[in-house]
């Protein structure tokens, strides 16, 4: 009804692996520019909802609303040229390839077979790339082949490829998994820095870090949403405390 | 426009293609007789299949076991012509229909079936020979990789088709000669392709047309679409989430390795003179993803020297022990697999004979400078430092060194 106010808008979306419902009648909204978590214990269906949305799963009933467009019928590169990036929970990255020619296979120019023939590093491109290595901290490394950076390097690196496609809505499947204390800090900083005009879904298990980037946090429990809203008040609902925070 | 040049072939592989090309158009034909460098004739058809599969299989990940199927159709396709160029009225006068191949004649056929017709013409013929073959990839390409199958489903599905056109061949022998294939070649637009002299010029006919694919294999290779293939292999979902429809990249690769397979079979019947269903099959389609192997799957030009060895090899071989020709062919690709995964390509760069020469031809260089302004000390030093500076960029520079522990590798066939 009133979906063009929202970035993305997912109504009654329910999804049935052979009669498990891994996600059951959801319904978020997500505003322009917000930070959104999602958290929720194992098994909540939380990797299902970004499935989902970027197309890798199909919907058994429901609707996935993007600025006003359908995803739930459109095939996964269309839902990327539309506006939607996602990373995947283990850094998937081009082991063989260098860091720069990461971005650059990333970048949003070329992505057809003969578009990838005719395609020309050009100074653009390259000026883009050295912008986005400076904002991953990867600039030293552009060329260096990208499976020898460390775990969190890697999971930067995904990042960046997914802001030099400039997506509207950016999925982000537990960003600072396997990462140090101070990687934390640091890609907390680099969240918040890179969702200057575009927002954001994150899972999330890292209470601190959720706490340092959310705008508004959605619980998942069991393919359903348990409890939504601020941090302060999620932490504080006693559903939540039952299911997920207590223990 | 120099730039675009070296980015396209870096000074090192400019070096190893001038090898390889001075071996087979220099050394070859003056170190062997003609009934020898018809057989590297008849090995070097094999390496654009070798070729394709370096891209297809080693790039993209990709592994076919049929492309012998691709290389069948376009050896095919120009065996038709010939057939019917060697079947004139004259020729089959005895046939109760003269006129028409010979073996038509002998399973009753009394007119040239309608597919047959537009095989008169040689400029149908040179279309027919890439065009057909890559139709045929294509519906292949379409109906498995936009469904998603790969992998080991996908070579077990073009081993499966590779058999299926070598029955559908011997069966239908009215029309493909059967088992023993479409035979009695002679003529091409009235030159007699039996002569030495006619063997000279499709040897070299060939090498030319090997370096063409050669080129356009560096190519795609050297740009996006490369390391996108790269990239595919690597993980798929990724560059699908990057906004690329995976199956047209592997739809495109795949047909361009059997255009090439095509050509290869094309100059395989001009230069061997028939062609047969012998080398559609099973059999020769695992042999050339060996010959592939062998030579290194990363390497364009390291399928080259593969395909020579192990044909030469496998022709030494079997003329002293036939029996034990397969036997020594499963041993060896076991052997490669097993301890050099990037063949022979693979272990030139663990030597490091790569870098060797580099830095031998950069003294080579360096060296010219110093004799003519040896009393230029700065001139002198610059070319060193330049010379030193090359030999370090090349290193960095070798995309083919491609890193061993790819997972690729442990699905081989074994």
């Amino acid at each position: 009804m009133q979906t063009k106010d929202y970035v993305l808008a997912v109504e009654g979306l329910t999804v049935s692996f052979d009669g498990f419902k891994a996600v059951n009648d959801l319904s978020f909204y997500v505003d322009e520019e917000e930070i959104r978590v999602i958290i929720g214990p194992n098994g909540a269906g939380k990797t299902t909802v970004l499935d989902l949305i970027c197309g890798k799963t199909k919907a058994t009933d429901g609707s996935i609303k993007f600025r006003g467009q359908e995803l739930t019928k459109k095939s996964e590169h269309k839902i990327v040229h539309a506006g939607v990036g996602r990373k995947f929970q283990n850094p998937s990255i081009y082991e063989d390839l260098t860091v720069l020619e990461n971005l650059e296979i990333s970048y949003p120019k070329g992505r057809t077979v003969f578009g990838a023939l005719a395609f020309k590093r050009d100074d653009v491109i390259v000026e883009k790339i050295h912008e986005i290595a400076e904002t991953i901290f990867l600039t030293d490394l552009l060329n260096e082949k990208a499976g020898l950076l460390s775990h969190g390097q890697k999971q930067w690196l995904e990042i960046g490829m997914l802001l030099i496609q400039d997506p509207d809505l950016l999925m982000l499947d537990e960003p600072v998994a396997g990462m140090s204390v101070a990687e934390r800090k640091q890609t907390a900083k680099l969240i918040n820095n890179i969702t200057k005009g575009r927002s954001v879904i994150v899972i999330e298990h890292d209470m601190q870090f959720v706490e340092d980037i959310a705008h508004r946090v959605t619980v998942m429990h069991q393919g359903k949403v348990l409890s939504e809203g601020s941090m302060e008040r999620v932490k504080n609902d006693p559903k939540v405390v039952e299911v997920y925070l207590g223990h | 426009m120099k730039k675009v040049l070296s980015n396209f072939m870096p000074k090192n592989d400019f070096v190893m293609y001038a090898i390889l090309l001075t071996i087979l158009v220099v050394v070859l034909p003056l170190a062997l007789d003609i009934f020898r460098l018809n057989l590297v004739g008849k090995y070097l058809t094999y390496a654009f299949v070798a070729v394709g599969l370096v891209l297809c299989w080693g790039y993209g990940g990709i592994l076919s076991l049929g492309q012998g199927i691709f290389f069948g159709l376009g050896g095919y396709c120009m065996a038709m012509f010939l057939k019917l160029e060697a079947s004139s009225p004259e020729n089959t006068a005895i046939q109760s229909t003269p006129g028409i191949p010979d073996f038509m004649d002998w399973n009753q056929l009394t007119a040239l079936p309608w597919f047959w017709e537009p095989f008169n013409s040689l400029w149908f013929t040179i279309i027919a020979v890439i065009v057909v073959p890559t139709i045929f990839a294509y519906i292949i390409g379409v109906a498995m990789f936009k469904r998603r199958v790969g992998g080991v489903y996908f070579a077990i599905i073009t081993q499966a088709i590779a058999a299926i056109l070598t029955i559908l061949i011997i069966g239908q022998q009215g029309y493909t000669g059967g088992v023993n294939g479409i035979t009695d070649l002679r003529t091409l637009l009235g030159w007699d392709i039996r002569t030495d002299s006619a063997k000279y010029i499709l040897y070299f006919v060939n090498v030319i047309l090997l370096f063409v694919v050669l080129f356009i294999a560096q190519f795609i290779k050297t740009g996006k679409l490369g390391r996108l293939l790269v990239a595919m292999r690597d993980k798929e979902e990724r560059v699908r989430f990057s906004g690329y429809d995976v199956a047209n990249l592997k739809i495109f690769v795949f047909c361009v390795a059997s255009a090439f397979s095509a050509i290869g079979g094309a100059m395989f019947t001009l230069q061997v003179g028939f062609m047969s269903p012998t080398f559609v099959g099973i059999v020769p389609s695992i042999e050339m993803v060996i010959f592939c192997a062998v030579g290194g799957r990363l390497s364009l030009l390291g399928a080259v020297y593969g395909t020579l060895l192990v044909s030469w090899t496998k022709t030494s071989f079997s003329e002293t022990f036939p029996e034990l020709w397969l036997f020594a062919m499963g041993a060896l690709f076991i052997g490669v697999v097993l301890a050099f995964p990037n063949g022979i390509a693979g272990l030139y760069e663990k030597l490091k004979l790569n870098e060797r020469l580099t830095r031998l031809l950069a003294e080579i260089r360096s060296l010219r400078p110093m004799a003519i302004t040896s009393y230029n000390k700065t001139d002198n030093t610059n070319s060193k430092t330049q010379a030193t500076g090359s030999s370090k960029k090349s290193s960095t520079d070798n995309k083919d060194n491609l890193s061993i522990d790819d997972p690729n590798l442990n699905n081989a066939p074994s």
